[in-house]
């Protein structure tokens, strides 16, 4: 592990979570499904540092700059758009940088709208401030945990297509509990279950895949109804 | 008219009360007499009222400066909130008021007990209200302050403090509520001038149309700072 992994077991309440843990993040984007319960937003958030009510007994190797996204967009009612975008830095110490933050609004779709509040956007819009968010902090670590569960088919698509083009370039984890879109953006694909990480065979590159795939779709059913057997 | 109607109700039953006959007007003054005295005896009333309110703006301020610098001071340290936390709560069970024979046999008949008793009673609401939102952020939001390593001054000003704003605004607009209290029950106990002296010494001289005028001041202060709070809160979003 050398830049961004977790190797050893994890604890919960003296009862093992996940054993034999051996886990490096390469670049690109590595998606971990699971059932319900089984830990996976708990393995994120021991990546990211973050308490996770578990206890990791042995090593976590992490870059200083990590950029987290969460189903929650964490958007800040009072502050503007702009504002919302240098959060994570301005939460770090980083001088604040208006052109910047214009940039990464304007590379999400939402350009000029800087002096806007959160109130007024969607929930697919407020979803790309908090990518903005991301964008602003150039983390080379970025931990997603079911960042687009919450919004409507359409927008969600979009959104993957949006993330996985600006998130070009580093090391991506993501928490989903969809196959179809671990299939669609994960270069590696990892299954959580019995206490143990298991490889699942990712689509051939290019990522993310159309929506309307043929193989993507064929491929989550038969993924689908595997997880189906395993819950 | 609706919104004039919780004040305009108890007006006309006083004046229905005192023209039924059943109490003398030396129990009971009329509105109408009480109004004619608030015209009559202005240069008399209106000094004392600018007294009492500057006593209650005072306390207010000092008040509320005291019980924020206390709740961040309590919320940047934990230790601090763990020691102090318990007394702060113990505290909101203190009847303030029987401090303030205390407070004037130390401070003497002039402003200074009167601000000292209206301190009193906003710095608890105030301190103990901003203690409670700084401590009610999401942990949601939480996680982003700990994932950029942000330091605890950092995370009060841009993510803590923000969210406790709502709960500030219900703390304040209950401390000013409470405030001409702190003021008038000061001037009670000793005093040369302000509403509640006044009050006390037209008792005295059985000016009883002069005590309910400056009662009336007092009644109409307290709402003027409670409507005039609630429109600037509103206004800035809490």
């Amino acid at each position: 592990m050398r830049v961004a992994g977790l190797q050893g077991r994890v604890l919960l309440e003296g009862q093992e979570l996940v054993r034999d843990l051996d886990l490096e993040l390469p670049l690109g984007w590595t998606c971990l499904l699971g059932p319900s319960g089984a830990g996976k937003s708990t393995l994120l958030r021991l990546l990211a540092g973050l308490p996770a009510g578990a206890r990791l007994e042995g090593r976590r190797v992490a870059p200083a700059r990590i950029g987290w996204l969460a189903q929650q967009d964490l958007l800040q009612d009072r502050l503007s758009l702009a504002a919302n975008v240098q959060l994570a830095a301005r939460l770090r110490g980083a001088r604040p940088d208006p052109a910047r933050a214009e940039a990464m609004l304007a590379a999400v779709g939402l350009a000029g709208r800087g002096r806007e509040r959160p109130e007024v956007l969607s929930g697919g819009q407020r979803q790309r401030v908090a990518l903005a968010r991301v964008l602003f902090d150039a983390a080379p670590l970025v931990l997603l945990d079911e960042p687009f569960s919450a919004l409507d088919p359409a927008t969600r698509a979009g959104m993957q297509a949006l993330a996985h083009a600006r998130l070009q370039g580093r090391r991506v984890m993501m928490v989903t509990h969809d196959p179809a879109e671990a299939l669609r953006l994960g270069d590696r694909v990892l299954l959580l279950k019995e206490r143990a990480l298991h490889d699942l065979p990712p689509l051939a590159p290019p990522h993310p895949r159309a929506p309307d795939d043929p193989e993507l779709a064929l491929c989550a059913a038969r993924l689908l109804a595997r997880l189906a057997e395993v819950a | 008219m609706s919104r004039l109607l919780p004040l305009l109700l108890p007006l006309l039953a006083w004046g229905a009360f005192s023209l039924s006959g059943l109490v003398p007007p030396y129990i009971l003054p009329a509105p109408q007499d009480v109004a004619v005295t608030l015209v009559t005896e202005a240069g008399v009333l209106w000094p004392n009222l600018l007294v009492t309110l500057s006593e209650t703006l005072a306390g207010l301020a000092l008040g509320l400066v005291l019980g924020a610098a206390v709740a961040v001071a309590m919320t940047l340290s934990p230790r601090l909130g763990r020691l102090a936390g318990p007394g702060l709560v113990a505290s909101q069970a203190l009847p303030v008021f029987v401090l303030a024979p205390v407070l004037t046999l130390w401070m003497g008949y002039g402003p200074g007990p009167k601000v000292a008793m209206t301190v009193l009673l906003v710095f608890f609401p105030v301190a103990s209200g901003l203690r409670d939102g700084l401590a009610a952020t999401p942990p949601a939001v939480l996680d982003l302050a700990r994932i950029s390593g942000a330091s605890p001054l950092r995370t009060l000003l841009w993510l803590r403090l923000p969210h406790a704003l709502p709960h500030l605004g219900a703390a304040l607009r209950i401390a000013v509520t409470y405030a001409p209290t702190g003021a008038v029950i000061g001037e009670w106990v000793g005093a040369s001038q302000g509403l509640g002296y006044l009050m006390l010494m037209a008792n005295a001289r059985m000016k009883i149309d002069l005590m309910f005028a400056a009662l009336v001041l007092i009644v109409a202060m307290t709402l003027v700072l409670n409507l005039g709070t609630d429109r600037l809160l509103r206004r800035v979003g809490m």
